[in-house]
């Protein structure tokens, strides 16, 4: 949709094609890592009974634009023993991973990328990647504490993504769509639609779908969770443990590129969390657009229910982080593989019942 | 054909964010697996025994502050009681309670850094900040009563160096009831979180002949179950004055003697030693803060062993006398340098993840263990 207008606009598909695909780095992930980062300083500082940054700016807003600044003057170290093509790549090849998910996330009804109809198969294929460039960076910087980092990390992303996309089978069963862009539309106007409480359903399917579909919001938000790396598990980069794990050998801009990459996967995966369950762009309430009889304020007001329920559960990850303390790793496996993953079976196949009946 | 293969070694330290200080741990690893520790000291080491007998004895207790860093009056108290003892000088009643006060501010300052960084070590970030924040208010009470944070220079043979601030006993007052609903909220956050029991009980479990064997004190041994603290076994200064409890780890989580029991008999600890500074101050006598001892201080021929109990166990001074103003020799007994010896054993068979619980579970300080 955005590309169509772009092209009547410009008249130019390629150039279209270029912003589109360029937009959600310049208008969302930058912005986005820029105050979350800066968010996480100040909600933790806060948690805490600190401050945080007070030097940059007012409150020290300007903080992360400082780090940064500093982050790119800084020399780009390689270290002798590390294998520099893997090394070199690894950090892009995450980066990909976590910017290509935000071709199909919907942040609006106007405002999507693309309409693909595999739109989450998309985004868990594409987040695969980010596999591949931890484990390559791992591997590459020739430092063990990377390895068993890198290690750690892969064995738990993929372990995760079973949950994860059990539950997704589920919405799928459910909905009988992949788009991501359909989907939202199915959990139109009111909060009640929200597949949360069991989607456009009514009657006593309803009743019996809320408390399973509150079981998978919280399966695959845990879930999600271990795919971005967060506490309680952030086992792959446990400083405590690990050094910083897979980064370890990383500075300077390709550190950065890391840093942005998990900034961006944490919204990715609220985004999906949202989309999947809380309407997406859909407002609980209807819009004022239709309202004032104004249709050019819908879209605007979808990116703002949007933007605030994806940075609602960043919120939460922040919460969780600066609260829990952090699994070891064979208890995260044993986690997933004994609780979260036969769960997810029971209620695929209830729901499966359910949509029978 | 087999495939060769070999362990992984894996240094640990001395530049890791969790060894605490500059230890460095040798770890073979198979997998995560611990096969074997091998701790290797020294990074640290000041010569102080030796530095000592240069020195004459009152001089020596600025270098006694920093042996154990988080514990510098607990330090010098050991050295100050150890000299008493030699030259056989009475000392006021007052001194004596504020020693014991200041004794169990620092105890309480050193668990509560114990307590914030084993928090960190487990991943959970908040509980150090918190925990800091009350340290902060009982260094303060430091500052007002001496002038320094960390390294005191407080506690003088026959004497302190000055008395207590006017503030002092209002201060205390204060945080101490403040203290308590803090120590509340480190339990609510950390103690019976249940990720923080997953990591922590059945781990590194130390039974109790092991620890004795090793020669392991302080809370260390009391979490494996033995009640033995020198504050009641082997009576010093004015403690049997005060009723407090001497708490015992009863494996709660887990099996006695496992992290969780050597984390939570700290925080006990600290409630006791709050009993003990209500009791302290409120019963303080007036008088005089130094007694009557030479400038020169010549204590007679002869030698002394003498043991408090440290935040961290038996602290022990053993100093001999040849009747000049240098001592001949001060050895130190530390209990950190005794507990970790035991750290080989605990770790054994568990994950590297552990290796960071235990060693975070004992509460070493490399400043006393390389002295």
């Amino acid at each position: 949709m955005m590309y169509d207008w772009l092209n009547n606009l410009i008249g130019s598909p390629i150039l279209a094609m270029f912003i589109v695909s360029l937009l959600p780095l310049f208008i969302f992930i930058l912005p986005f890592a820029l105050l979350a980062v800066l968010a996480e300083r100040k909600v933790s500082a806060h948690m805490q009974d600190r401050l945080g940054p007070m030097r940059v700016g007012y409150h020290g807003i300007l903080q992360t634009v400082a780090d940064i600044i500093k982050l790119l003057q800084k020399e780009d170290l390689v270290a002798t023993a590390t294998d520099k093509t893997l090394f070199n790549f690894a950090p892009l090849l995450v980066f990909i991973g976590s910017y290509a998910a935000f071709a199909v996330i919907p942040f609006s009804g106007f405002f999507i990328g693309s309409k693909i109809d595999l739109g989450i198969i998309f985004i868990v294929g594409v987040t695969g990647l980010v596999v591949a460039g931890i484990l390559m960076a791992g591997w590459a910087s020739n430092n063990k504490y990377s390895l068993l980092g890198a290690m750690r990390s892969a064995a738990q992303i993929i372990s995760y993504e079973i949950p994860t996309l059990l539950i997704i089978l589920t919405v799928i069963m459910l909905t009988g769509t992949l788009s991501l862009y359909d989907l939202s539309e199915l959990q139109t106007a009111y909060f009640w639609n929200w597949l949360i409480l069991g989607g456009p359903a009514i009657g006593i399917e309803k009743i019996l779908l809320i408390p399973l579909m509150i079981m998978g919001c919280l399966i695959i938000y845990t879930s999600t969770l271990a795919e971005v790396n967060r506490t309680p598990f952030d086992i792959p980069e446990a400083e405590s443990e690990l050094v910083s794990g897979y980064h370890t050998e990383y500075s300077g801009m390709k550190f950065a590129m890391f840093f942005l990459a998990e900034y961006a996967n944490m919204f990715a995966v609220s985004a999906i969390v949202s989309v999947i369950f809380f309407g997406g762009y859909q407002s609980p309430f209807g819009y004022l657009g239709n309202t004032l009889g104004l249709p050019w304020l819908i879209p605007i007001e979808q990116f703002f229910w949007f933007t605030a329920k994806g940075l609602f559960f960043v919120f939460v990850q922040m919460w969780l982080r600066w609260t829990l303390p952090r699994f070891r790793v064979d208890q995260l496996m044993a986690f997933c593989w004994k609780y979260l993953i036969p769960i997810s079976f029971v209620i695929l196949l209830l729901v499966g019942l359910i949509t029978l009946i | 054909m087999a495939l060769k293969t070999e362990e992984m070694v894996l240094n640990m330290g001395p530049q890791h964010p969790s060894t605490h200080g500059v230890l460095r741990l040798e770890l073979q690893l198979e997998g995560e697996i611990i096969i074997d520790v091998i701790p290797h000291i020294g990074y640290l080491h000041r010569c102080f025994e030796k530095h000592a007998e240069a020195m004459t004895y009152p001089q020596v207790i600025p270098y006694t502050d920093r042996m154990d860093y988080l514990a510098s009056m607990y330090n010098e108290f050991g050295y100050a009681l150890a000299m008493e003892r030699l030259m056989k000088i009475e000392i006021p009643e007052r001194v004596e309670y504020i020693r014991v006060i200041m004794g169990e501010l620092q105890r309480i300052a050193s668990h509560l850094v114990a307590l914030g960084t084993y928090g960190a070590d487990i991943g959970a970030f908040t509980p150090f900040l918190f925990c800091f924040r009350d340290r902060e208010r009982i260094l303060h009470l430091f500052e007002i009563t001496c002038g320094a944070r960390l390294l005191y220079n407080y506690i003088w043979i026959g004497g302190v160096s000055h008395d207590l601030h006017p503030d002092f006993i209002r201060l205390t007052r204060e945080f101490i009831k403040d203290f308590r609903p803090n120590l509340k909220e480190l339990n609510d956050l950390l103690s019976y979180n249940r990720i923080f029991i997953e990591r922590t009980a059945n781990v590194g479990v130390l039974p109790l002949d092991t620890a004795i064997n090793y020669g392991v004190t302080g809370p260390n041994l009391r979490a494996s179950g033995m009640k033995w603290d020198l504050r009641k076994d082997d009576p010093y200064s004015v403690y049997h004055k005060f009723d407090y409890e001497i708490p015992v780890g009863s494996g709660e989580k887990g099996k006695t003697g496992d992290c969780w029991d050597r984390y939570f008999i700290r925080v006990r600890e600290m409630e006791e030693s709050i009993k003990i500074i209500e009791q302290a101050i409120e019963t303080i006598p007036d008088g005089d803060v130094s007694s009557a001892i030479p400038k020169r201080i010549k204590p007679p021929e002869g030698q002394i062993y003498t043991r408090v109990e440290n935040p961290r166990g038996e602290l022990g001074y053993f100093i001999i006398s040849d009747g000049s103003v240098n001592p001949a020799r001060v050895k130190v007994r530390a209990p950190s340098f005794v507990t970790m010896q035991v750290l080989p054993e605990l770790c054994k068979g568990f994950m590297v993840a552990d290796v960071v619980a235990i060693l975070g579970s004992i509460d070493i300080v490399l400043g006393e263990i390389d002295r």
